[in-house]
């Protein structure tokens, strides 16, 4: 009977950043990200823009990958940026003015230097945790980062329900339709298949705590972590990196005069 | 509570078989007024195999879940009397004891198999040379050769159930409780599963506790039945053969499936409608969009009938009985009904309106709780005929016969999401029943049933079917499909079906 199934890894890691930590992922994206909100400028962000491009050939995503993950930020930062465009501060000669619409030489600089920030922000975001392992995650957040197992593994076993809900919303869907009822009062069934899903969910959520609780989980007994989750060389060279694009960007912001802090 | 043992107990206890016992052990459910189990008092010796019976709510899986150690604490229930397990609190002996449940989806908790069996030794904190080792022969043990990387979520009901005691057996408990592993397999995952105890069994001389209504299978490998009573008392205790022989017949009479005693119903003749209401043609069916399924199905459903959908769990029984039912589109090929059935509709089901369906074809899904959409199981019943525009007094008198004859009329003002497995079962082939469809089509609709409520459940759905109507049902129960079923239709992981 198990012959007649293909083997189905899990996860096979094949691209040079899936051999690096997840938690020196999480750091490096957060890192970017905190350096990146201080300022308003279309140079730091460009600049971080263009030092990050190395990253998504390291990702392992593959063209096809990249946009099905990043469109939406994609999609995002032009609005951003037409919102901005539209109705930001006004600076320097107006261009165009309609009702509350105001486009400025001082609001479409402050579009482009949205535009690219979403970018520099979102995509090495997305990039950096478009591959990453939740198992993996989790032994890196608890031994790596110290974070309280019970919370961590707690967090992982309830993230697996998540494809078993998807299905049972389905299911409610279908089952709906048979019983008469799926003609009309949309808002009403919608309303009844919720409280029907946080019924099922619950009851999913204590059985496993359940079977968790009878392997163990939770006892005084102080836990080991079967697959060792190190930093490593790799997670040091990649917050390095970080550190670098961030530094070179916030430098050639600087020189240039173009660095405003976004808050003074 | 006792203090939790320490390592040194521990490791010197490590592997070896455990005394499990009770001391006029007693538990009651929060909220409930009768006790699940009552004055309990049993040994059970190092290594002894025992096959615990009892009909629905005798309180088998709380004599198992209070061995576990996971009945919870006093806002859980009320305890009297203690377990023991060596003589210890069964809290205390984490580990020592391994709990399999019923449902093969409840225990994956990693999402590789390795981790999934190494998540036992790590929360006892074995060292990490010594888990891998464990996971190792645990899955050896257990016969699953599917690679640590493989996915959980991949693995065949019967397998995902091996893994569940592969990662029991990791952490060498001395006491193996199972509570009915094999409920929700088919007869070939069902025997894969018992075999692997068995081989655990010998490798470890591990205390076994079965829950199982099955007992044909596992009649072999136990040397002692336990039997509790309705009332959660002890009923009975002794050697398998000994049981079985003398008290065969009383225990069946109390619901106990017993072998040599199972419920038998009288077929009705058939109807004299046979004409075809559904025919297939080249039938592909698919559980995603663009997905077909490897196999397509040519054949023709007639009234009268009762066709048993049987395959392997896995091969598309629940996939094809939802495209027959009208609720999804075939992938490929077509699903036609006749014009008697249509009855001015056009012949595709899945383009037909919801209500429509109601009294052409009728769907009990495999889990009853996704299609509850009442709060009380009168008015659960009467949704359909309601939906229809069926007069009140008729509703009544439909939704009042069914309580009655699904033994359901005691808890007619009952939250339907509160009922008993067994009783959720029956509700939603009442449901289905409620709009008196042409066509009714069950996902296992036997189950969960002790040898009582089977009967009465399987003697109704004849007589639906001796009314002229065409019943389809997918079901795993062998004995179903021999009582009731007047047609097999086998699906197999092959090109071609019978």
């Amino acid at each position: 009977m198990s012959t007649a199934l293909a083997p189905a890894p899990a996860f096979v890691a094949t691209a040079p950043l899936d051999r690096i930590n997840p938690v020196a992922r999480l750091l490096a994206a957060l890192l970017l990200a905190a350096v990146l909100v201080m300022s308003i400028d279309p140079v730091s962000a460009g600049v971080a823009l263009l030092l990050e491009v190395p990253l998504v050939f390291a990702s392992g995503l593959g063209w096809r990958g990249f946009w099905a993950r990043t469109w939406p930020v994609w999609l995002a930062a032009p609005f951003a940026g037409l919102t901005v465009a539209l109705y930001g501060r006004a600076g320097g000669e107006v261009l165009v003015e309609w009702a509350l619409i105001r486009v400025s030489e001082g609001s479409l600089h402050l579009a482009l230097a949205t535009v690219l920030r979403v970018l520099a922000i979102a995509l090495p975001g997305v990039v950096l945790f478009a591959r990453v392992d939740p198992t993996d995650l989790a032994d890196g957040l608890a031994q790596v980062l110290r974070l309280p197992s019970r919370f961590v593994l707690g967090a992982l076993a309830a993230f697996r329900l998540f494809g078993v809900l998807r299905d049972d919303w389905r299911a409610l869907e279908l089952a709906r339709r048979a019983r008469g009822i799926a003609d009309r009062g949309r808002v009403r069934r919608f309303a009844g298949m919720a409280f029907a899903l946080l019924v099922l969910s619950i009851r999913r959520g204590s059985t496993l705590a359940t079977a968790m609780e009878a392997r163990g989980f939770g006892g005084d007994t102080p836990r080991t972590w079967a697959r060792e989750s190190r930093f490593g060389v790799g997670g040091w060279l990649l917050l390095a990196a970080a550190t670098l694009v961030a530094a070179i960007a916030v430098t050639v912001a600087v020189v240039t005069g173009a660095w405003t802090f976004i808050v003074r | 509570m006792p203090s939790p043992v320490t390592r040194s107990d521990a490791a010197t206890h490590l592997g070896a078989p455990a005394r499990v016992s009770a001391h006029g052990w007693g538990w009651r459910h929060a909220g409930r007024r009768a006790w699940a189990v009552r004055g309990l008092d049993v040994t059970i010796e190092p290594g002894e195999r025992v096959l615990l019976l009892g009909p629905s709510g005798s309180g088998k899986s709380t004599l198992l879940a209070g061995l576990a150690g996971v009945l919870g604490g006093a806002d859980e229930g009320e305890t009297s009397g203690a377990l023991r397990i060596d003589g210890e609190a069964p809290g205390a002996a984490r580990g020592r004891v391994g709990l399999v449940l019923q449902d093969p989806e409840s225990h994956a908790v990693m999402a590789r198999v390795g981790d999934d069996v190494a998540f036992g030794p790590e929360n006892l904190g074995v060292p990490r040379d010594e888990i891998w080792a464990r996971v190792a022969s645990s899955l050896d043990a257990v016969g699953l050769a599917v690679g640590h990387e493989h996915s959980t979520s991949a693995l065949s009901g019967g397998q995902k159930q091996r893994l569940a005691l592969a990662g029991v057996l990791a952490m060498r408990p001395g006491v193996l409780l199972l509570d009915e592993p094999t409920a929700n397999l088919d007869p070939e995952g069902a025997r894969e599963v018992r075999n692997a105890v068995a081989e655990v069994l010998d490798r470890t001389r591990a205390t076994l506790l079965v829950v199982e209504h099955r007992v044909e299978l596992w009649h072999e490998l136990v040397d002692r039945v336990l039997v509790l009573g309705a009332d959660g008392a002890l009923l009975a205790d002794g050697a398998p053969d000994r049981i079985l022989d003398e008290r065969g017949a009383e225990l069946a009479a109390g619901g106990v499936w017993v072998p040599g005693h199972e419920p038998r119903i009288t077929r009705r003749p058939d109807a004299d409608d046979d004409s075809v209401v559904l025919s297939t043609a080249g039938l592909q069916v698919a559980r995603e969009r663009g997905r077909p399924l490897p196999w397509s199905l040519d054949t023709a459903f007639a009234a009268g009938d009762t066709v048993a959908l049987v395959g392997p769990n896995g091969v598309g029984k629940s996939t094809l009985a939802l495209t027959l039912a009208g609720l999804v589109p075939p992938a490929t090929g077509e699903l036609r009904v006749s014009p008697g059935l249509a009855a001015g509709l056009e012949a595709a089901p899945h383009r037909w309106r919801s209500r429509e369906l109601l009294t052409r074809l009728g769907m009990v899904f495999q889990a009853p709780e996704h299609q509850f959409v009442a709060t009380t199981v009168r008015d659960e019943l009467a949704v359909g005929p309601r939906s229809l525009g069926v007069p009140a007094e008729e509703v009544d008198a439909r939704v009042g016969e069914l309580l009655e004859r699904l033994g359901l009329a005691a808890l007619a003002g009952a939250n339907p999401f509160t009922l008993s497995g067994g009783q959720k079962r029956r509700l939603s082939v009442g449901t289905a029943l409620a709009t008196r469809p042409r066509v009714l089509i069950l996902d296992e609709p036997t189950f969960g049933q002790d040898a009582l409520s089977w009967a009465s459940l399987v003697d109704l759905i004849d007589e639906v079917r001796a009314s002229g109507r065409l019943i389809i049902a997918a079901s795993h129960d062998e004995h179903f499909v021999r009582e009731a079923a007047t047609t097999e239709l086998r699906l197999a992981l092959a090109e071609e079906t019978s």
